[in-house]
């Protein structure tokens, strides 16, 4: 079979099985609906229960797990192809970090009172401004300058963060907060959707115009400037990239905090079924993120473990598995 | 006919002048061979006439328009540049990563794969049995073969090889030479930075001598490589030697 009907193949099966748990997640929820009643209520303009259930609340949650994951999986696949290494992940370019900085602020300082879009908003703010800070930082350097750069910002975040948790007065807001950073999708609204939209469409479009360029990098950057990519400077690959994944996974840990191991994992186990070309991995790594966040929510929701599970926990719990798994197969290969 | 021509080109490094008021001239069917010993600047200088540093001052001629006057994708289709060995590369099949050749075409994936130029330049480096495995799991020696099938893969009339042959035992070495001068039978232009001088005298039309950043002599091999040239760059001396298929021998 040819490589380009093999990788078609993966992602028909990836987007049925994100089809089939969409829907999944809009019928099966803590509270029973009968789905078909709840349609035909949405579709008539009825305020019943179960229609309101399912399009403010279900739908939202749903959109939420598709947009944060896909989103999270794509950025992997890009940072790993463009840093040629399958250990990159979303969270080195520090611009998670600034949404949770971000975020904890609102918790601090109370706004989250004032509205509900407080909340992801300042998780926003914190993400643009930790992608501006950071394209500032890397300016025309190149890989080495930007994963240093994205450490310094990460962990300048993380201090902040764990400054406002020290200072805050309120044990239940430090409860509140650390919460939060654990990721979820829980109480989300179409609010939380328009917030995270405009980056997400922004960062994908960024992300997907670099993929012949992350082709090309496989074989060195010299390679790839010869071959025509400008590579540094405005409008080069590595803004394009950087851009794009700072927009995309800012934009979505400000609505769902942080959420690990997605965006390492996926690219991580879809990489030998593209024949390990990265142009190849993106939209399956978007798929396969999308696929991995909507079962993992749908476990959330459904596995009644006394308090709800955060998402983020269970996507460690998933992800960290993979890895050690890999390095005993390694050792393995190596034996 | 000139493909590819440098005037005086200079880059300065901080206060150190990598390369200095350095000059060549490429025709149509030559390969020029770039020597000098370590930190002469011949890598600099290749980076250089491949476009992908920009010159302190002095004038880069690709196919008779200025080097900064030709955008990325146009110069990619009529120059290939080949680095030096950057290690392993990614476990892509061969083919798909000979077939990266064709994006400056515009041409990706399997349509670039199917490409004749791909078939073509997979068959003159002799991989075409290899073309399913691995990029990977190949030699050093299958790996030089692959990057300049990448290279002959987009069909340039000019390429630039840096170092090519530097990990290569002499049989692929020699391999590696013959297609070179084979290519340039066929009409491209070719530059070579090399290190083995007896392979430099054999195989190219021209050498370029360089130390110091600076193009210190060229011309025809024989002429190039002097007794004195030897000594005073190399730090070698030479010994001559009688109906030898090199008329000279390196001693320390």
């Amino acid at each position: 079979m040819k490589s380009a009907h093999k990788t078609l193949l993966l992602n028909a099966v990836l987007l049925t099985g994100v089809i089939g748990l969409f829907g999944a997640s809009l019928m099966w929820g803590e509270t029973r609906v009968m789905f078909s009643h709840a349609l035909a209520d949405i579709l008539a303009g009825r305020h019943s229960a179960g229609a309101i259930i399912i399009a403010r609340l279900r739908l939202p949650r749903t959109l939420l797990a598709v947009m944060v994951g896909g989103m999270l999986g794509l950025s992997g696949a890009v940072l790993q192809g463009y840093l040629r290494n399958p250990l990159a992940d979303p969270g080195i370019l520090g611009v998670s970090g600034g949404a949770a900085l971000g975020a904890v602020s609102v918790f601090y300082t109370g706004l989250m009172q004032v509205s509900i879009a407080a909340l992801p908003l300042g998780g926003l703010t914190g993400a643009l401004c930790a992608a501006a800070v950071l394209m500032g930082l890397v300016g025309r350097g190149g890989t080495l300058v930007l994963l240093l750069a994205g450490a310094a910002l990460s962990s300048f975040a993380a201090a902040l963060t764990a400054l406002v948790l020290n200072l805050v007065p309120s044990p239940y807001a430090s409860f509140e907060i650390m919460h939060w950073l654990m990721g979820s999708l829980t109480d989300r609204t179409f609010t939380h959707v328009w917030i995270c939209l405009p980056g997400v469409v922004c960062g994908t479009l960024l992300m997907l115009s670099a993929g012949r360029a992350l082709d090309a990098l496989t074989l060195g950057e010299d390679v790839a400037e010869s071959l025509g990519f400008r590579l540094h400077g405005l409008g080069g690959i590595q803004t394009r990239i950087v851009l794009g994944a700072a927009l995309a996974v800012g934009s979505c840990v400000a609505v769902s905090g942080a959420i690990g191991f997605v965006g390492l994992v996926v690219p991580h186990l879809l990489r030998p079924l593209t024949g390990y070309q990265p142009s190849r991995l993106l939209v399956p790594s978007f798929l396969g993120g999308s696929l991995l966040l909507l079962l993992a929510d749908m476990v959330v929701r459904l596995v009644a473990v006394g308090p709800e599970l955060q998402l983020g926990v269970l996507t460690a719990l998933l992800g960290a598995p993979v890895f050690f798994t890999r390095v005993i197969m390694l050792k393995r290969t190596v034996s | 006919m000139i493909l590819l021509q440098a005037r005086d080109v200079s880059l300065r490094r901080g206060d150190r002048a990598v390369v200095s008021a350095a000059s060549l001239t490429l025709a149509k069917g030559r390969v020029i061979g770039l020597i000098g010993p370590n930190g002469a600047g011949k890598s600099t200088f290749m980076r250089l006439l491949a476009g992908l540093e920009t010159p302190d001052c002095g004038d880069i001629q690709l196919l008779d328009r200025g080097m900064g006057q030709i955008s990325p994708a146009l110069r990619a289709r009529q120059l290939a540049f080949i680095p030096q060995d950057g290690g392993a590369p990614p476990p892509m099949p061969v083919r798909a990563l000979v077939a990266l050749g064709r994006l400056p075409h515009g041409q990706a994936d399997d349509h670039a794969a199917r490409h004749p130029a791909v078939g073509h330049a997979l068959d003159v480096t002799g991989l075409l049995d290899l073309c399913a495995r691995p990029a990977s799991h190949l030699s050093g020696g299958e790996r030089a073969r692959m990057n300049l099938a990448r290279a002959l893969a987009t069909d340039t009339p000019v390429i630039l090889a840096d170092e090519p042959i530097a990990a290569l035992d002499p049989a692929h070495a020699l391999s590696m030479m013959r297609l070179f001068r084979q290519q340039a039978g066929q009409g491209k232009g070719i530059v070579i930075v090399l290190h083995d001088l007896v392979l430099a005298t054999r195989f190219c039309d021209e050498l370029v001598l360089m130390d110091d950043g600076a193009v210190i002599r060229h011309g025809p091999p024989t002429q190039v490589l002097d007794d004195d040239i030897m000594r005073t760059v190399y730090e070698v001396t030479v010994r001559r030697v009688e109906n030898a298929v090199l008329p000279w021998t390196l001693c320390r």
